[in-house]
């Protein structure tokens, strides 16, 4: 076994490479410092606390002179924090306990760093701390986190290698250097690393943080409380002109069913519907944000069949991914403007679009049943109830007043304030009353055109939900009885009226803050279709667009370890082909760019010449020459390095002096 | 510690060379160090999180950290590349000293952290002391090498070992340079009483005193000193507690001193330890002495380049084959 070991660790030596030495340490401080510091953000506050206290004695320690802190110590410590973090997170280990733990501990090393195997090992913990930040954001500024962080890391492991007389900036400096010529082979590997999509096994449950969205299920209150969300929930790009604003419904979930609280998802049938496509269709690539459910959140009516996902159209014409979005999601999508949605009803749908809770909201009932005597045509009594909203004093806030037992009731007679789920619930409740077909569809409702890179931003504050109702011989027909609420009806709450009001989207005027916030989110969003939408489809499509068409793994892993190789063998060449030395002092250097002027006006500046000896043959024509010689020599022999100006000066003093030398004066003595 | 042992056997042994060593990139070796498999296993480790969790910047700095390792190989053989290496003259030391190996190292830019060392031969337990050197580009750099003096005659300089983990350690790249040099290892000396002079001219008195000008100094006196120089003065002060003291002259005609290897009768290397000892005693002393070893003889004179011929003569002293036998 001894025989073995011989091979890392020689007994008896600590050989000089293994020294550390106490300038190290705040580096590795540095270190620590820069992996653990955004993770403090998400870590209990005790945690946080007793991190940043952990660094801070560690920096203690440095000052007074460096010892290892006693075992026992440690060990409590140890105890201590793995305790902490039991009683916290439960004693399932998960992803937020890991980072916890794995943050503890860095910075527990901290306090027993004995030579430089453990230094080495700390900085593997940093590298690994680096990669679960991304767990928590991976957006443009964690990226450059990233670079920022690698460069400090990468630095405390030069300095522990290399002269540890080295001060800050060549060292930074020559890891920058490290790091950039690192960045072609990244990219290459990036690229043509074959992507597998993951998980590779079961992750624990708390692998994805709650995330905000629609619901499976529409309650007042379920939308508006996205209302204050400024996050996106997904972005378009659409490969022609964008529709008009009153187009954009983003369909999300249907719910046909009313419990008398809750509205539900009744139809779980997923037999797609009959979509009678007419006109042009709309072709963009949305790129939804994770939302840990099934649904994509097409325009309506989209083509189920030309979705560039495994998906699935539900009954009610909702779009089901197959995988749940559990990470931002890049879609090809087609969609129709112009469409019918099941222009035949079976009986059995019909009577579950027509279902209303029993002994719930008699004054509506009574009130539908009044218009019913009236016409029986759905497009009548559809308007009826528009007219009804508008004309009644309805007003829209995002703050209306708690509801009893009957909650259409109350809404329609009583308080007659509320948002965009009270209206589609009370319309679709009226409807079915009246014993039109009718059912509550949930999404987004518009967007925001970024007009620096032509996406458009749907946020989760545009959640929306409207009706829809089925007329005969036309199919299901979107209704948005919010729409009808005349815009002085809206209650003075600004975002409220953004999302009844908000303009066209063209020719807005964009102010700067506005117009920085695009560049912002244009960047982010190329960021994102860059780094967080590569997937093994992206990278075949990339693949494709480079002349390596529906390759195959055996062809990828080719295709990368050619590049790698071409890469490593130019950058080896680069590296190492001997380069002529430059003079190491600026004089010189300045010296020989006027030689090579003089020897371009046909001076000849033999090399055994010196400096001075040049000069005074030369004293007639270039007198300036004189004193560009004495700077050489005061930078060479004594020891005062001159001023870049003052030599750029002098150069250009040789350069005007004389004109262009005869020849004889020059070539006399060569 | 580089090179592996397992991988020994497969690196050429080549002769030492004269002259300038230049380092070219066939004799530079490299593998990954404990540190680089660390890192390795750390990356790989990463890349199943990014898989599994689906992390594009994880993937990114996966492989951002392994292309900086990429990098930093190539950086890490440049730091050989290159390197001059020569041998200057060593000073000779005696046996059981530790020969120090002069060497200056130069490159045609900065190459920091190299670390120089004497490479074990297998059956040594404890490896040579290294010794770092961060050399600055454009000059010679001197070092020297220790290296215990066991045995007297020439000690060759071992090959060498210079290797280096610059810049993230990743990686070691190590090399071989052997260049010729050798010191000159006097023999250990045996310091034992002079032996009897013998007369010079016709005065017969040893030391002769008519040449004594100047005082030059006090030595212990031994049994065969004449009274007439011992420090009297001196032994007074001392209170008769301390040795006598006998005083030294210089200038004068000085007394002749044979030191013969038939003086003696042990062994070979008691023999030449004892020479040695006398000759640096006699040296030490001021006397004219000659040495006569069998089949050289360096007839008696004094001063830092017969001492030095002398010992030379014994380092290198090999008794002809029987010859020994014949005289014991």
């Amino acid at each position: 076994m001894k025989r073995r070991l011989r091979f890392w660790r020689r007994e008896g030596t600590v050989a000089p490479s293994l020294y550390l030495a106490h300038i190290h340490l705040p580096w590795l401080g540095a270190a620590v410092l820069t992996t653990t510091l955004p993770h403090i953000y998400h870590l209990p506050v005790w945690l946080a606390a007793s991190i940043v206290s952990l660094l801070l004695y560690s920096a203690m320690q440095w000052r007074r002179g460096y010892r290892v802190t006693p075992a026992w110590i440690r060990i409590l410590l140890v105890l201590l924090a793995c305790a902490g973090i039991a009683f916290q997170y439960g004693f399932n280990p998960g992803r937020d306990s890991g980072v916890a733990m794995l943050a503890v501990l860095s910075s527990m090393k901290l306090m027993e760093l004995k030579d430089r195997r453990d230094s080495v090992v700390l900085l593997m913990l940093c590298h690994f701390l680096l990669l679960t930040h991304y767990f928590y954001s991976q957006n443009l500024l964690t990226g450059l986190w990233l670079i920022f962080s690698t460069l400090i890391v990468t630095a405390t492991l030069l300095h522990i290698h290399a002269d540890a007389r080295v001060s800050i900036r060549p060292l930074l400096a020559f890891a920058a250097r490290l790091i950039c010529q690192a960045l072609p082979f990244m990219l290459a590997l990036y690229l043509l690393f074959p992507r597998i999509s993951g998980p590779l096994w079961g992750m624990p449950q708390d692998a994805y943080g709650a995330r905000t969205g629609l619901g499976d299920s529409m309650s007042p209150g379920s939308i508006s409380r996205l209302y204050d969300d400024d996050a996106i929930a997904l972005r378009v790009q659409f490969s022609g002109v964008v529709p008009p604003r009153r187009q954009l419904y983003w369909r999300g979930p249907v719910f046909n069913y009313y419990d008398g609280r809750v509205w539900r998802n009744g139809d779980f049938s997923m037999r797609p519907p009959a979509v009678e496509k007419r006109g042009q269709p709309l072709r963009y690539v949305m790129t939804l944000e994770a939302h840990q459910r099934n649904w994509l959140l097409p325009l309506e009516m989209p083509d189920p069949r030309a979705i560039g996902l495994e998906s699935r159209m539900s009954a009610s014409g909702v779009l089901w991914s197959v995988q749940p979005i559990l990470v931002r999601t890049r879609v090809e999508m087609l969609s129709y403007p112009d469409y019918r949605l099941e222009v035949n009803l079976s009986p059995n749908r019909r009577t579950d679009n027509l279902q209303l809770p029993e002994n719930y909201n008699p004054r509506t009932r009574a009130l539908a049943a009044s218009w019913r005597e009236e016409t029986a045509d759905p497009r009548q009594l559809a308007a009826r109830a528009l007219d009804y909203f508008q004309r009644e004093n309805f007003f829209y806030t995002l703050d209306p007043p708690l509801s009893g037992a009957n909650a259409v009731d109350d809404f329609l007679f009583n308080t007659r304030l509320g948002f965009c789920e009270h209206y589609a619930a009370a319309f679709v409740t009226l409807m079915r009353a009246a014993g039109v077909p009718a059912r509550v569809v949930t999404g987004y409702l518009g967007g925001e055109l970024n007009p620096i890179d032509g996406f458009l931003v749907v946020r989760q504050s545009a959640a929306h939900a409207w009706a829809e109702i089925w007329i005969a011989g036309e199919g299901w027909r979107r209704i948005d009885p919010t729409a009808a609420i005349p815009e002085d009806r809206v209650a003075a709450d600004v975002r409220a009226a953004r999302l009844i009001t908000a303009p066209e989207f063209a020719g807005q005027a964009v102010g700067w803050l506005q117009q920085a916030r695009y560049r912002w989110e244009a960047m982010n969003n190329r960021w994102n279709q860059w780094v967080l939408g590569y997937t093994p489809e992206r990278q075949r499509e990339i693949l494709a667009a480079l002349g390596l068409a529906d390759p195959s793994l055996r062809h990828i892993l080719l295709a990368l370890v050619a590049v790698m190789g071409v890469l490593t063998l130019g950058f080896a060449f680069w590296l190492l082909y001997p380069r002529r030395a430059k003079p190491v002092d600026s004089a010189l250097r300045v010296w020989q760019k006027a030689l090579i002027w003089l020897r371009k006006n046909g001076v000849a500046t033999p090399r055994w010449e010196t400096p001075l000896a040049l000069a005074q043959r030369l004293s007639a024509r270039h007198p300036a020459l004189l004193n560009l010689a004495q700077l050489v020599y005061a930078a060479r022999y004594e020891g005062q390095t001159p001023k870049s100006a003052s030599l750029r000066q002098a150069l250009n003093a040789v350069k005007q002096s004389g004109g262009r030398p005869t020849a004889n004066s020059g070539k006399s003595r060569a | 510690m580089f090179p592996p042992d397992f991988l020994r056997r497969f690196i050429r042994k080549r002769a030492p060379e004269a002259g300038t060593i230049r380092l070219q990139r066939q004799r530079i070796h490299i593998l990954p160090t404990g540190t680089g498999i660390l890192y390795a296993v750390t990356l790989l480790a990463m890349l199943i999180g990014a898989i599994n969790y689906d992390l594009g910047l994880g993937h990114a700095l996966v492989f951002l950290l392994a292309s900086l390792a990429l990098v930093s190989m190539v950086h890490c053989h440049k730091n050989l590349l290159g390197l001059k290496l020569r041998a200057l003259e060593n000073p000779p030391v005696h046996a059981g000293e530790t020969a120090q190996f002069h060497l200056l190292a130069a490159a045609p830019d900065a190459r920091p952290a190299l670390e120089w060392r004497i490479d074990e031969t297998p059956g040594e337990e404890t490896p040579h002391p290294a010794q770092i050197l961060h050399l600055p580009g454009n000059v010679e750099t001197h070092f020297c090498l220790g290296m215990a003096a066991r045995r007297r005659g020439w000690l060759v300089l071992p090959r060498l070992v210079v290797q280096s983990r610059y810049p993230l350690g990743l990686f070691c790249a190590w090399s071989h340079p052997w260049p010729e040099a050798r010191c000159l290892v006097y023999p250990r000396p045996i310091f034992m009483p002079l032996p009897p002079g013998q007369p010079i001219g016709k005065s017969g008195a040893w030391p002769s005193r008519e040449g004594d000008d100047d005082f030059a100094g006090l030595r212990e006196r031994q049994s065969a000193d004449s009274l007439r120089h011992i420090a009297w003065k001196a032994a007074a002060r001392d209170g008769g507690e301390k040795p006598l003291l006998i005083k030294l002259f210089s200038g004068g005609a000085k007394a002749e001193l044979w030191l013969d290897w038939t003086q003696l009768n042990v062994d070979v290397e008691t023999r030449v330890s004892l020479l040695a000892g006398w000759v640096i005693r006699a040296e030490e002393a001021g006397y004219a002495y000659g040495l006569s070893l069998p089949g050289v003889r360096f007839a008696p004179a004094r001063g830092a380049f017969h001492k030095h011929r002398c010992l030379k003569a014994l380092a290198l002293y090999a008794p002809a084959p029987g010859a020994a036998a014949a005289r014991n």
